[in-house]
């Protein structure tokens, strides 16, 4: 089967200054997968993300999601796709509820169908028992949950995910792994996923991209992949050693 | 339209659950309070002459009691309020990482701004009608004078000017918060300007005209040179929104020039002509006399905003 594509960008380019972050960048990301966005600290993921979100100006070239275009449409862009930052914010003089209240106004929710909304997603990532604790005092794992609570009450279709296990623990990041999982087969949600965990990441993806200093080196499945640079053999490759032989290469 | 909305109902909360908030109306309140109260017993005492005035309600306000008027404090004070309101709004959000969760919601990016502008605009109407419907129940109690429908008017205007001489400050630090991405220094920026134009201008201004214009005040003085003197001197201090604000709400609040404006703006030709007003001025008058200075005030206030803005708009937010 054949699946369309949701997102897709041509010869995307970000300048800063004189440093070129983003140089000639061109994927498909189809819909209903996820797909493993790799590569080492400063090849430009971030940077790629916040163009496809339309919060970031491209240099040149351009995008398209879910056949908007960023730059063009924003609005709409933001409210079929969400966005989990690297470092997610909050109100830290806030509870984990009033915080969500905040995003589903923002989102346009009404309050009644918000608290509704809201209870549901707080089961869903697990924080019922402190939904009414400031989320000053959250760790770090249950900030990161209540990042995905804050991001699903749009009902996206659509994710983009920066790092999302960073800073968490072993056990952690594999649940949450686990879970971007589940909300890609039960709620249809493509997923853009920017890892540094790739064992993890191989679990879940459907496809992967390699980017190193700005330009993406290697696309499609893992298979696909070792096959172009190990050729036919026996052998089951990793991710780890996939990348690792893209990156010694670069 | 449900973004800014959406912004502007958190931010208003914001404002008035923060301590700093409840502390700063708390001083502001309290003094103003006292200094109506004491030119309220003031006024008791001299029952007579109040007799003979024609706005003896707007005394409360303009008279100084121990030190300094209500309309005065609020001239000196005002612009903290604007100041402590939003000199960290944006920059904490950026620090907080806050503001790239709000921009990425199927938001306008521009109603974050208006929205935080708004709110504070809010916030200091809601204080300043406050402050000044208290000091008219304590009027009523204290003095037992009733505000003529005149007098309502002129308070009324006060309010109006008030309220956009103290959201100049609060565009101003907005300004900072934006264009500043640590607290601190757009705090201290903000604290500077403040000293800067309120306190400084009106002394450079002095020091400005008599360099320019030096009137020898032992020999025969000459009427050009002292009249040059004090035009360069108006210009330079019309710089200052607190003399714009207090030149303004004095012609308002005290249409006979009976209190003395700031010492340092008094030039000897003035004096001369305050102490000619016998009859008040008519409240079309008054305004008509202070039109250029809430002009200037308005013009300010808006292309502050309108910088920040600006830089808002097109600055990129990654955090
Ligand atoms: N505001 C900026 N000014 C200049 N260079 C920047 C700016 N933001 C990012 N960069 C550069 O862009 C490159 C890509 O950064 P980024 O997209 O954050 O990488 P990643 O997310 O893959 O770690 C880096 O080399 C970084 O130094
Ligand atoms: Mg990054």
């Amino acid at each position: 089967m054949e699946a369309s594509t949701i997102i897709e960008t041509v010869n995307l380019t970000k300048h800063y200054n004189r440093q070129t972050a983003v140089k000639d960048l061109s994927f498909k990301v189809n819909e209903g997968e996820v797909f493993g966005f790799l590569g080492p600290n400063g090849a430009g993921k971030t940077t790629t993300l916040l163009m496809l979100m339309g919060l970031s100006h491209p240099s040149g070239g351009s995008a398209r999601v879910c056949g908007l275009d960023p730059l063009r449409k924003p609005i709409e862009v933001k409210r079929i796709a969400g966005y989990l930052p690297e470092n997610v914010g909050f109100y830290g003089d806030l509870d984990a509820v009033q915080n969500l209240k905040y995003v589903a106004s923002l989102n346009g929710i009404q309050t009644d169908k918000a608290s509704e909304k809201i209870d549901e997603l707080l089961d869903l990532v697990g924080l019922k028992q402190d939904a009414r604790k400031k989320v000053g005092a959250f760790s770090r794992g249950m900030k990161q949950r209540l990042g995905f609570a804050e991001v699903l009450i749009k009902d996206p279709k659509l994710l983009f995910l920066d790092e999302p296990t960073i800073g968490l623990d072993p056990d952690g990041a594999l649940r949450l792994m686990e879970f971007i999982k589940s909300l890609n087969r039960d709620r249809q949600i493509t997923v853009l996923l920017s890892s540094h965990n790739l064992y993890q990441v191989q679990k879940i993806s459907h496809r992967v991209g390699i980017m190193i200093h700005g330009e993406m080196v290697a696309e499609g499945t893992i298979e696909s992949l070792a096959k172009e640079k190990f050729g036919v053999g026996q052998k089951e490759y990793s991710l780890e050693e996939i990348y690792m032989k893209y990156f010694q290469e670069v | 339209m449900q973004g800014l909305y959406a912004v502007f109902k958190k931010e208003l909360c914001d404002h008035f659950s923060s301590y700093r908030f409840v502390i700063l109306f708390a001083l502001i309140a309290m003094v103003s309070f006292i200094s109506s109260y004491m030119a309220g017993i003031h006024m008791k005492e001299n029952l007579e002459a109040l007799a003979s005035t024609r706005f003896p309600f707007l005394m409360l306000f303009s008279s100084t009691g121990a030190l300094f008027s209500m309309v005065q404090f609020v001239a000196f004070f005002g612009p903290l309020i604007g100041l402590v309101l939003a000199f960290d709004s944006i920059n904490r959000e950026r620090a907080d990482g806050t503001l790239i969760k709000l921009i990425s919601q199927p938001i306008y990016r521009d109603a974050v701004i208006n929205g935080k502008f708004l709110a504070g605009v809010a916030t200091i109407t809601i204080m300043l009608i406050a402050i000044v419907l208290v000091i008219s129940g304590l009027g009523l109690v204290i003095v037992g004078i009733v505000p003529g429908i005149e007098e309502i008017w002129r308070l009324f205007v006060y309010l109006i000017i008030s309220i956009f001489y103290i959201s100049f400050w609060l565009a101003v630090s907005i300004l900072f918060s934006i264009s500043f991405k640590s607290i601190a220094t757009s705090a201290l920026a903000s604290i500077a300007l403040w000293i800067f134009l309120s306190f400084f201008v009106s002394l450079g201004a002095n020091v400005v005209a008599d360099s320019i214009a030096p009137v020898d005040r032992q020999k025969e003085p000459n009427p050009e040179m002292i009249i040059k003197n004090i035009r360069i001197r108006e210009m330079v201090s019309l710089c200052s929104p607190m003399v714009l604000y207090s030149e303004a709400t004095q012609t308002i609040i005290d249409p006979m020039r009976k209190t003395t404006r700031s010492v340092v703006l008094m030039g000897p030709m003035e004096e001369l002509l305050s102490s000619r007003f016998q009859n008040p001025l008519p409240l079309g008058q008054s305004i008509l006399v202070i039109f250029p200075h809430m002009t200037a005030l308005v013009a300010l206030t808006l292309i502050c905003f309108a910088i920040s803005y600006v830089i808002f708009m097109v600055q990129e937010i990654r955090t």
